[in-house]
């Protein structure tokens, strides 16, 4: 569905992806792993087209959206939903006019429907009766849950998630991984997480990829990644920082 | 030594290019995308209504001013009843639409450049491109139009307080004869002069509405980028409406001429 082809990209003196290969097949679960600041939200945003590779290909459905302007992107973008770190609420909206953004620009739904599914989609989160409340009104954990009503209520193909759990505690975090399997299950769409959070990749991932220097170094299920004796992996996924390389 | 002017050039030109870019995205938009008419009101609100007494107070206060100075000039010679036609004609082609969109510039460009900066900073900008839906539909268009009508409009208001304003003073302040000062104010101001302030109001709604939003979807990140955006919006197009307002003055005048 997806296909990543020699990806690369360089901010300044920094090469963050040098060559990224990726394929996201239709309905799977794939989790992003990699060290923080390694390029792994910029993969997604170019993956998303949000930001414009230096050279490579990603297809999207057998197109090449890597340089397509941005109203052609806009009809691509309709089959993906994404959930930002920061869950990127339009704090002017109230929640209810956040999650039916789309669908009130589309101009063929009915007052009625789009209020109907918008409180189809915050039952999904578990978020029910807070329609009329401001961003600014809720916590961290709500904003994502109504960040990700908002990814899902058109029914998107692809849904991207990008480091769901950061900033929250345990718990919420728990609650957060639990919600992207059930949504992924009920709704029958792929889901892509990027995270650090290796109790999350475990949770919502079928597959993982891990990005290590602009690359994707390793790709496997959980237990395999959790299991490799590779000490690059192995350091990773147990958080040992080698002494020989900087850690910040 | 010929590394910083080089930078900097480089800097002015990709900004112009991308500032033409944005100009050629907001025509296109307007040209093929259907305007929300709530997007468009909201802004209207914002931009026109909540602009009244800034704009009323400039106005009033530059109409009085204008006129007590002319009036101790004028008196010197006795062309006193000349005063308020000074007055108007300044207000209508220059002082009017200059000083309200300067006002406006102050009030709505740093504000759009607030605004849209700090939804750039919190990845909202991403959001609604995540959304399908274009940036400069949702947050340029209907700001640019809704200034595009909201100025000009402020303008007429600024211009009429200000002459008011100036009759007050004159006629009961200073003693002017009212009569011979009306004649010689419609004698004087030709409707070329409102024609004049009306283009350059509209004009400069635009300058400060595609400089503001511009500053605002390329400012640079955090706190201190939505600072600078915020600042150098006002700074731009206070810079460009003083400039543009010479120019127009030269070419309204000579193509007024003619009609």
């Amino acid at each position: 569905m997806i296909e990543v082809r020699q990806l690369r990209k360089r901010f300044g003196d920094q090469q963050v992806l040098d060559g990224v290969d990726l394929t996201i097949e239709k309905d799977e679960s794939l989790v992003i792993i990699g060290r923080s600041g390694g390029g792994k939200s910029v993969l997604l945003k170019h993956i998303v087209g949000l930001t414009p590779p230096d050279s490579g290909q990603v297809l999207v459905d057998g197109q090449d959206i890597a340089h397509l302007n941005e109203r052609a992107l806009l009809a691509v973008r309709r089959k993906f939903g994404m959930l930002f770190q920061s869950a990127a609420l339009f704090d002017s909206l109230t929640v209810e006019e956040n999650i039916a953004f789309v669908l009130s620009r589309e101009r063929n739904h009915t007052p009625e429907e789009i209020s109907r599914r918008v409180a189809e989609a915050l039952e999904m989160v578990e978020m029910p009766g807070v329609q009329k409340k401001k961003p600014a009104e809720l916590s961290g954990g709500m904003r994502k849950r109504v960040g990700l009503a908002r990814a899902i209520i058109y029914r998107p193909e692809v849904v991207f998630y990008d480091e769901p759990t950061t900033g929250l505690d345990p718990v919420v975090s728990d609650s957060i991984d639990k919600l992207i399997v059930r949504v992924c299950e009920r709704l029958k769409v792929t889901t892509v997480v990027i995270t650090h959070d290796m109790r999350s990749m475990q949770a919502v991932g079928r597959r993982v990829a891990m990005l290590h220097h602009g690359r994707i170094y390793t790709s496997g299920t959980p237990v395999e990644l959790m299991a490799s004796t590779d000490p690059v992996v192995s350091r990773f996924v147990r958080g040992i920082s080698d002494e020989k390389e900087h850690t910040f | 030594m010929t590394e910083v002017p080089t930078n900097l050039i480089q800097r002015l030109l990709s900004g112009l290019g991308r500032f033409s870019l944005m100009v050629a995205e907001v025509v296109r938009s307007l040209t093929t995308q259907r305007l929300s008419g709530r997007d468009l009101v909201d802004q209207l609100h914002f931009i026109g209504v909540k602009s009244q007494m800034v704009v009323l107070v400039t106005g009033a206060f530059t109409g009085m001013v204008l006129c007590a100075q002319t009036y101790f000039q004028f008196h010197k010679v006795k062309m006193d009843t000349a005063t308020l036609a000074v007055v108007s004609v300044s207000m209508c082609g220059e002082l009017g639409p200059v000083l309200t969109a300067l006002m406006v510039a102050g009030r709505v460009g740093a504000s759009m450049a607030a605004q849209l900066g700090t939804m750039r900073v919190t990845e909202q900008i991403d959001a609604l491109r995540t959304l399908a839906t274009h940036p400069i539909d949702y947050l340029v268009v209907p700001r640019v139009v809704a200034t595009m009508i909201a100025v000009p409009l402020l303008t007429a208001e600024s211009i009429t307080v200000g002459i008011l304003a100036a009759y007050l003073v004159g006629v009961h302040l200073l003693q002017i004869d009212p009569g011979y000062s009306l004649v010689n104010m419609q004698r004087f101001t030709d409707h070329r002069d409102v024609l004049m302030g009306f283009i350059k109001s509209f004009i400069f709604g635009g300058i400060i509405a595609t400089t503001g939003c511009y500053k605002g979807i390329h400012c640079g990140q955090g706190a201190e980028g939505v600072g600078h955006a915020t600042t150098e919006a006002v700074v731009y197009a206070s810079i460009a409406i003083l400039i543009s307002n010479f120019f127009l003055t030269l070419l309204l005048t000579r193509l007024l001429a003619l009609i």
